[in-house]
């Protein structure tokens, strides 16, 4: 796995010593700088001072909450991104964390290419440039006002879905996308099917971009999700 | 507490008490007021006929003189139970009459008294009372004539004595109700009493004694054991679910653990190391899985997912789902039909949507039709591989249901098939936690509504029937009219 960008500084508040060492550890291993705090109120002064691109906080947390450490900071102003680790996985859980400032929100277990991958999609929309009109990879446009989709010369026919799900990925191109993250931001659910619906749409969709041209834009990454992007980078 | 004690404190018993004391005051004021009556009656007996002979003597003396009168007196003072008279000179000696002695002074004024006399002919000398009336005659001679009053006192007596008795028999018959119905009611609160702590010991299967007469003590304790039985229900339950859980989930452990302790044991290579691994790590999102889904389903039953309710069209659900589902279900070489009217639902979307997807899971795995079933020749290898969403309404209710055409579940299964990890026997190969139709029957019954599993005719129809939101039916039935149905 690669990381976009090298230098991307994260703060991760969590409390047990064993899940915050692995996080610290695979972060910096994909090439992030990680910094550790033990309490919420570490967690605080550290988000307060600190130039993070994106926080990871446990929800339950010694000394302070995790969406308190949250509320502290949107109340000061600070609008580093937070996305919020949690024990509790339920749906209306999800919506408190995530009406308390948070940014996302992951249930706990979970794996670390999802949080890897969320983490970048964060990052990116915190940083990144202002939403355009128009996607681009490689010779794939689209084009987000007049829902035009062009490969090459050829004009792209997507059902209003598959438009969404290309919409998605080109947005966040040259980044994993998993399943669970399509799920909530394509179709806007936020349950766990047992079968891989997703898989099923993609391939759909893939048949739609990449079939007949030589070289395909739509990857999957093993054990993770999906990657648009054109060639090796 | 003694028995006693604990007799005397019974409600019952204190009522008693309460009735006891009204029904004496009652009866004592009946008694008094009639005690009253009767002593006006006699009273005004005595006066009215004392009034006429005063009047009658007084008339035979002023035409006969005092012989007449003395001689009128004298012979009806002789008739037996007589009244009594007495005449006197203006001197006051007796000329006349039954009187033998007298009060002092009653002679010297006129008008009525009651008075203390004794008769001349009574032989044991004690004092009677009287109510007499003294006039006086023209030349100075009084008359007396009055009434023996022992007759009144005699009535009071009896009714004095009917006012004791039937005290004292209010309040044995009283305090002896009181005891029996106290004991009666308190030996059947101690059963009562005795079966819960039974119950509370741990003996769930103890029911409290019913009696026939159906009276309030009789439908309490109808009512704690229709209590009891749902307590039993939801405690047998309870046990199942977690003999189910530890099967369940230890199963998959026991699975996880051997395989990570085979690849430790032995030295494999790379490769073989990482295909291990691989395998941890889907069993373990499995495991995930099957807990993420029992807490949901714990959440639906508990209720506590009713935070997050708004109003929406089952309609655009069913439109959702099959949208998402579509693909799959062609790729399995099935096709995914949608009829929906709109049907205005207030419930939690995300858990609606959940359950139907659940639904539309189990018709894409079981649904497909059984080989040898097929008749012959027919292109029913083609038709019946499908399955139909709908969304509509039915009266009060919306009913979201996924029709297959598969082989169903035979009808004595079915109320079996609900329940939580059961995985019937023609689908325990094929993956998957045997919790979806059980967390779809508990988001149904979060909303007030249920899942019930039917004959497709063939194949098996699962419908979610919820309330319809009351607010807008006539609205919605109006537009129902000119809607057309969408098929897809």
């Amino acid at each position: 796995m690669t990381a976009t960008d090298p230098n991307m500084r994260l703060l991760i508040v969590e409390d047990d010593r064993e899940s915050a060492d692995y996080l610290v550890k695979a972060f910096r291993e994909v090439g992030y700088v990680a910094d550790l705090a033990s309490d919420g109120e570490e967690g605080l002064t550290l988000a307060d001072t600190g130039d993070y691109d994106v926080l990871v906080i446990d929800r339950m947390l010694p000394k302070r909450d995790g969406l308190s450490v949250i509320g502290s900071l949107r109340e000061k102003g600070n609008r580093t991104p937070a996305l919020i680790l949690s024990a509790l996985g339920q749906v209306d859980d999800r919506i408190k964390g995530l009406r308390a400032g948070g940014d996302d929100y992951l249930p706990k277990p979970y794996s670390f290419a999802e949080l890897l991958a969320r983490v970048e999609v964060l990052s990116r929309r915190h940083g990144g440039p202002a939403e355009e009109t128009t996607y681009r990879v490689g010779d794939l446009e689209l084009d987000r006002l007049s829902h035009r989709v062009t490969r090459g010369k050829d004009e792209l026919t997507l059902q209003p879905r598959e438009f969404r799900l290309l919409e998605y990925l080109m947005k966040h191109a040259g980044q994993v996308v998993t399943r669970t993250m399509l799920l909530e931001n394509v179709w806007d659910y936020h349950f766990d099917p047992q079968t891989n619906v997703i898989d099923v749409h993609i391939s759909r969709l893939r048949s739609k971009i990449d079939k007949g041209f030589e070289r395909p834009l739509l990857h999957t990454i093993r054990g993770a999700g999906y990657m648009i992007r054109d060639g090796i980078r | 507490m003694t028995a006693f004690g604990k007799l005397i404190r019974t409600t019952a018993f204190r009522l008693t008490l309460v009735y006891l004391f009204l029904f004496a005051l009652f009866a004592a004021s009946l008694l008094g007021y009639f005690a009253w009556n009767t002593r006006r009656l006699i009273t005004e007996q005595i006066t009215s006929t004392v009034n006429a002979e005063t009047e009658e003597i007084g008339d035979i003396y002023s035409r006969r003189g005092l012989r007449g009168l003395v001689f009128t007196i004298e012979n009806r003072a002789l008739r037996p139970g007589a009244n009594l008279y007495l005449v006197t000179t203006p001197t006051g000696q007796a000329v006349a009459g039954n009187v033998g002695s007298l009060a002092a002074g009653v002679m010297g004024s006129s008008g009525w008294s009651e008075t203390e006399y004794r008769r001349l002919d009574d032989q044991d000398k004690t004092d009677h009372r009287a109510l007499v009336r003294v006039t006086e005659l023209t030349s100075g001679f009084r008359l007396l004539i009055g009434r023996d009053l022992e007759e009144r006192r005699r009535m009071f007596g009896i009714i004095a004595k009917a006012a004791q008795w039937s005290l004292l028999i209010v309040i044995v018959l009283g305090l002896g109700g009181g005891v029996f119905v106290a004991r009666r009611v308190l030996r059947r609160i101690d059963a009562i009493t005795g079966t819960t702590q039974r119950i509370m010991a741990g003996d769930l299967s103890g029911r409290l004694p019913v009696g026939r007469s159906g009276d309030e003590l009789d439908r309490l304790a109808e009512n704690l054991n229709a209590m009891l039985e749902r307590i039993e229900a939801l405690m047998s339950g309870l046990k199942e679910v977690s003999d189910n859980i530890a099967h369940d989930l230890k199963t998959p452990l026991t699975r996880l653990r051997n395989r990570a302790e085979e690849a430790l044991a032995k030295s494999g290579n790379e490769t073989e190391y990482r295909t291990a691994l691989e395998r941890t790590i889907e069993e373990s999102d499995g495991l995930i899985r099957t807990f993420n889904a029992l807490l949901m389903i714990a959440r639906a039953e508990s209720g506590q997912a009713r935070d997050n309710m708004d109003d929406f069209d089952a309609a655009d659900v069913a439109n959702g789902i099959h949208e998402l589902y579509e693909p799959l279900a062609e790729e399995d070489g099935m096709t995914l039909h949608v009829k929906t009217v709109p049907a205005p639902l207030h419930g939690n979307r995300e858990l609606i949507s959940q359950a139907l997807a659940n639904l539309v899971e189990n018709a894409i795995k079981y649904g497909k039709p059984v080989a040898a079933l097929q008749p012959l020749g027919a292109d029913a290898a083609s038709g019946s591989r499908e399955i139909l969403i709908e969304a509509r309404r039915d009266g009060d209710q919306v009913l979201l249901s996924v029709t297959d055409r598969g082989p169903g579940i035979p009808e004595a299964d079915r109320r079996h098939a609900v329940e939580r990890f059961v995985r019937l026997e023609a689908s325990r190969t094929l993956p998957g936690s045997g919790l979806g139709l059980s967390l779809a029957s508990a988001v149904a019954t979060l909303h007030g509504g249920d899942l019930t599993l039917g004959d497709g005719n063939p194949g098996l129809r699962a419908t979610l029937a919820l309330p319809a939101r009351a607010r807008v039916t006539e609205r919605v039935a109006a537009q129902m009219q000119d809607v057309p149905q969408k098929v897809a």
